[in-house]
């Protein structure tokens, strides 16, 4: 039998991180999703750009760089300007809040191209009919754009979670207890990396077996009153 | 912020992003020589066969890169003497075999699910239309399936080929000096942080894009004869 020598709580402990911060940054991709789709049909060309320039970006450096660019090279920034100005702070980032960010920040611009793909699928007809009938743009967005726009972004944003929740495992380099750096303490101190890493692996593999179920189960529901 | 200590490391910089460049093409090669095999495996109706290949691929796509490379290279550790007797050792040690071995792997289980799809895809008629011309088997396969499978799946192809570049960057957690490793050794010796991590960004981002173009160029090269194309009438 798998003999864990007690440490099979510091891993669930490392799970419940690693869902946390996935969930976190799911949330901050999907706004900024929201946010970069928006730019990306907008009219103003600044607003165009910059959500343009957003998703050239981060879709051409890897995850890694910019996790260690925010959170190494942010505090580094902001304190070298604070010195050039006359001040002498220390700036130290929170782990969890620079992971949860960075990561949401990378995926949101996958989700932007999602979400982007998902309000061109809608008919025209659509907010034209509820102009018509006298809603203002923010009702239509709410009644009518949004909950459209969800069903057909389903399959994107589930895959777009599936990829997020995997590359959280990039934030143990930053020295947050989650899954993969409890996995690393444990395999230290029992010097069998093996055994830890590859149940480590069986606990990623059964998120992405859950998270595939619920996505069957939520594209079913979502697509209930069309595909029948 | 002070770039021009980032001029005088360019050459090392340089080298890191030729090790990225070589790692890619390396575990590209040898993955899609495994990938093909695969596909076909996760085909076929004999579940000896196919399912083997579904729980490889399951795996290698279910789980972190992370967690791959440092199975590979941290935990063969625990089977030093069981792989020093089988003379392996030698292999497992090395920071370079391992992080190769891991990129190979998991690209080969994302490339496979790529061309499964596609040889799912050939259109009916086009075998039909082998058979007519009297091929069967490994000749229908050779010269209808593959080259027709081989264009639909190239656009999805060409973003796994991107995805993989980028994945080569977690090999500087085991000690290879690549694009990501020269950086933060760099930047370990002389405290600039966001100089080094931001060249090495710009250097990702043109070869990121510098591979989109070429993978765009030879999708129009295969399949341009697929394309609309505006007829201009003589004036």
């Amino acid at each position: 039998m798998l003999d864990l020598h007690g440490y099979g709580w510091l891993l669930f402990d490392g799970l419940q991180l690693t869902i946390a911060v996935g969930l976190c940054a799911m949330v901050v991709a999907i706004l900024l999703g929201l946010l970069g789709s928006w730019g990306k049909l907008s009219d103003n060309w600044i607003v165009n750009l910059t959500a343009n320039t957003y998703t050239t970006v981060v879709r051409g450096v890897p995850e890694l760089i910019l996790l260690l660019l925010v959170y190494f090279g942010a505090p580094t920034l902001i304190q070298s300007i604070a010195t050039s100005m006359g001040y002498d702070i220390r700036v130290d980032i929170n782990p969890f809040i620079a992971g949860t960010l960075t990561i949401g920040f990378i995926y949101g611009a996958f989700a932007t191209e999602v979400l982007r793909g998902a309000f061109q699928s809608i008919p025209k007809g659509q907010a034209e009919a509820a102009r018509a009938i006298g809603m203002h743009r923010l009702k239509t967005f709410q009644r009518i754009l949004l909950p459209q726009a969800m069903r057909f972004a389903l399959p994107g944003l589930g895959n777009v979670w599936m990829v997020l929740i995997k590359a959280t495992s990039l934030i143990s380099i930053i020295q947050l207890d989650e899954l993969m750096r409890k996995t690393k303490i444990a395999s230290n101190a029992t010097h069998e990396p093996f055994t830890f890493y590859l149940l480590a692996s069986f606990i990623y593999l059964g998120i992405t077996l859950v998270s595939m179920m619920a996505q069957k189960r939520a594209e079913t529901w979502a697509n209930k009153g069309v595909t029948r | 912020m002070d770039f021009s200590i980032v001029w005088q490391y360019l050459p090392l910089l340089l080298q890191g992003a030729w090790v990225t460049l070589w790692i890619t093409v390396v575990s590209l090669i040898i993955g899609l020589a495994l990938a093909i095999p695969l596909a076909l495996a996760r085909l076929t109706k004999n579940r000896l066969i196919s399912s083997p290949a579904y729980l490889f691929v399951l795996y290698f796509r279910g789980t972190p890169l992370l967690v791959q490379i440092f199975l590979i290279y941290y935990g063969s550790g625990q089977f030093r003497l069981e792989l020093t007797d089988l003379g392996l050792w030698g292999f497992f040690r090395d920071p370079w075999f391992c992080g190769i071995l891991a990129l190979v792997l998991n690209t080969a289980a994302y490339s496979a699910e790529i061309f499964r799809g596609a040889i799912t895809a050939v259109p009916r008629n086009d075998i039909e239309a082998g058979r007519a011309c009297g091929m069967s088997g490994l000749l229908l396969f050779r010269r209808i399936t593959m080259p027709k499978a081989f264009r639909i799946g190239l656009p999805a192809y060409g973003n796994e080929v991107i995805f993989l570049l980028q994945a080569t960057s977690l090999v500087s957690t085991i000690t290879i000096l690549d694009l990501t490793g020269i950086s933060r050794q760099l930047i370990s010796k002389t405290f600039a942080v966001y100089e080094f991590y931001l060249t090495a960004a710009a250097m990702y981002l043109v070869m990121t894009y510098a591979l989109v173009y070429l993978f765009r160029v030879w999708e129009r090269r295969m399949n341009g004869h697929l394309q609309d194309r505006v007829v201009t009438a003589p004036r």
